[in-house]
């Protein structure tokens, strides 16, 4: 029953989301094909995750897991629902006093079940005027105890602003998500050049725009 | 259909209705042809594109006569619509800082609608002043009250200008149902398909025979709009104004002047949404309507023409 209600409140989600930003997916680097993905994006907005959900293609929406904050997901209790029933988010606490299990064997575990992820490595919404945070280590544990599932940078793009951090009302403006070309953790490599290379990889789908924009973005 | 539309309005519809059907059929068997002859050499990207687009204006004739059908409710129902899409397309690109959260969400939410709802009453008197007097003035406010100066002049111009061609002129459209035509009444809904009609097979005129006759651009590189093909456009166009005289209030040599005057400031708007799409570095301003761009792309000559069609409508012919 739950299943059923979490499932049309996804639906419905997506629904609102398409009438409000008409989001666009720009599958520049990878097919929408049912294939194994670690999408890796930026992280600026609370709308971000229910806007990479939206443009994903139902079938690969019905495979793909969000990893997310418990801290704010369990909050309250319609968190609670959107957040692991509707997202079937894989929660993981930030707060290390708090970890009960190791985060990277939770996510993996998913990855074995077969599940594509979508994971926002700055591990917290990006308030500064960079278009990334450095990225934690996270993403490249992921990558090592898996490496030959594709990581597919994921650029969200105006996301920030639609909704900005603080905002509760979104403004109905065009969004768009790219899907650059996969890559894979090489032998031998060390985390920082991992991190370093991957979060290049995602700032060069970043759409060029004016410099006045850029500045006022 | 609504009990005030006088039957002959609608037979009028129908018969506008039945004719675009004709030219699409037309011009969609000629698609099929060039397809199936090309075929052989694989498939041709200037013919996909071009088969892409008969697919949209089957979609755009069918919405159209069905909203003029149904009458007034109909038509601020569709232009709502558009309107709200073509806003969203124009403000994506427009400067903006988290400052202006207010002035958007006031713009979307506020504005908008309020519009809609103003045309939908026949307040003609304020519909006509609401976006350039309290819009104008409040939404700066908004912003202001929220202290980030930098950009301020653009930020605020380029939100005002987006309401301007995406909510004031485009309401003007379905506006002109609420028109009180001397010695026609229940016929003002035609006036609608005249203006559309009359820009938009202009615009396809001036197109196809830029394409093929073009030599001279309009604005060099802003646009590829030609000398040649907007001389074949004010052409179609003239002569459509004339044709359609019948639909409207207007005698035959006053619709083809009309005709020939809402033309060319379509032309001209073109050009200047053309413009701004360059200044922002886009090729189109959306991607809902498959082979033609955003809503922007598809509507900027009518929407530069409305309120000028408008008003001179009203000037010379209102009760």
């Amino acid at each position: 029953m739950r299943r059923i209600l979490a499932n049309i409140a996804g639906q419905l989600l997506a629904l609102f989301a398409q009438f409000i930003t008409a989001p666009r997916a720009d599958w520049r680097g990878i097919e929408p094909t049912a294939r194994q993905r670690i999408y890796f994006a930026n992280h600026t907005s609370n709308a971000d995750l229910p806007i990479v959900w939206t443009v994903l293609p139902p079938a690969l929406r019905r495979v793909t897991r969000p990893v997310a904050a418990a801290d704010y997901w369990l909050k309250t209790k319609a968190r609670a629902f959107i957040g692991p029933e509707v997202f079937r988010a894989i929660l993981i606490d930030r707060r290390s006093e708090h970890q009960t299990e190791d985060p990277i064997a939770k996510i993996v575990a998913a990855l074995d079940e077969g599940a594509s992820i979508i994971i926002f490595p700055e591990g917290g919404r990006n308030r500064s005027d960079d278009p990334l945070l450095p990225f934690k280590a996270g993403l490249y544990n992921i990558a090592k105890a898996r490496p030959e599932i594709d990581l597919v940078p994921t650029w969200i793009d105006n996301i920030a602003s639609v909704m900005p951090s603080g905002e509760v009302i979104p403004v109905p403006l065009g969004c768009t998500v790219v899907f650059g070309s996969p890559l894979h953790v090489t032998e031998g490599e060390s985390k920082d050049a991992f991190l370093t290379r991957s979060a290049a990889a995602l700032t060069a789908l970043m759409p060029m725009r004016d410099p006045g924009q850029e500045a006022a973005s | 259909m609504i009990p005030d539309m006088p039957t002959e309005t609608s037979t009028s519809i129908v018969v506008l209705f039945g004719a675009a059907c004709a030219l699409l059929i037309v011009a969609t068997i000629a698609g099929e042809i060039l397809r199936y002859r090309l075929a052989r050499h694989g498939s041709h990207p200037t013919v996909e594109t071009y088969v892409t687009r008969l697919h949209s204006w089957w979609g755009l004739v069918f919405l159209l006569a069905i909203a003029l059908l149904v009458g007034r409710s109909g038509v601020i129902l569709l232009f709502a619509f558009a309107s709200f899409a073509a806003l969203r397309e124009f403000l994506t690109l427009t400067r903006k800082t988290k400052a202006d959260h207010w002035a958007l969400i006031a713009a979307f939410y506020v504005v908008f609608p309020v519009q809609y709802l103003l045309v939908w009453m026949g307040a003609d008197g304020l519909f006509s002043i609401f976006v350039p007097v309290y819009a104008f003035l409040i939404l700066p406010i908004l912003s202001v009250i929220r202290g980030d100066g930098r950009d301020f002049l653009s930020r605020v111009s380029e939100t005002q200008w987006g309401l301007m061609i995406c909510v004031f002129c485009a309401s003007h459209i379905p506006a002109l149902v609420t028109l009180d035509i001397e010695g026609s009444t229940g016929r003002s809904v035609l006036l609608i398909a005249f203006l559309v009609l009359v820009v938009q097979l202009g615009d396809l005129a001036e197109y196809y025979t830029g394409r093929r006759f073009g030599k001279k651009r309009l604005a060099s590189d802003l646009s590829p709009k030609t000398r040649e093909g907007v001389f074949y456009g004010t052409l179609a166009a003239t002569g459509l104004g004339l044709l359609l005289f019948w639909i409207t209030p207007f005698t035959p040599w006053a619709a083809a002047l009309i005709a020939l005057i809402i033309y060319l400031i379509g032309v001209g708007g073109s050009l200047v949404l053309s413009a701004i799409k360059h200044d922002r570095g886009v090729k189109s301003w959306g991607h809902l309507i498959p082979g033609q761009g955003g809503f922007v792309d598809q509507m900027d000559s009518v929407v530069f023409a409305a309120p000028v069609f408008f008003h001179l409508t009203r000037y010379f012919y209102g009760a």
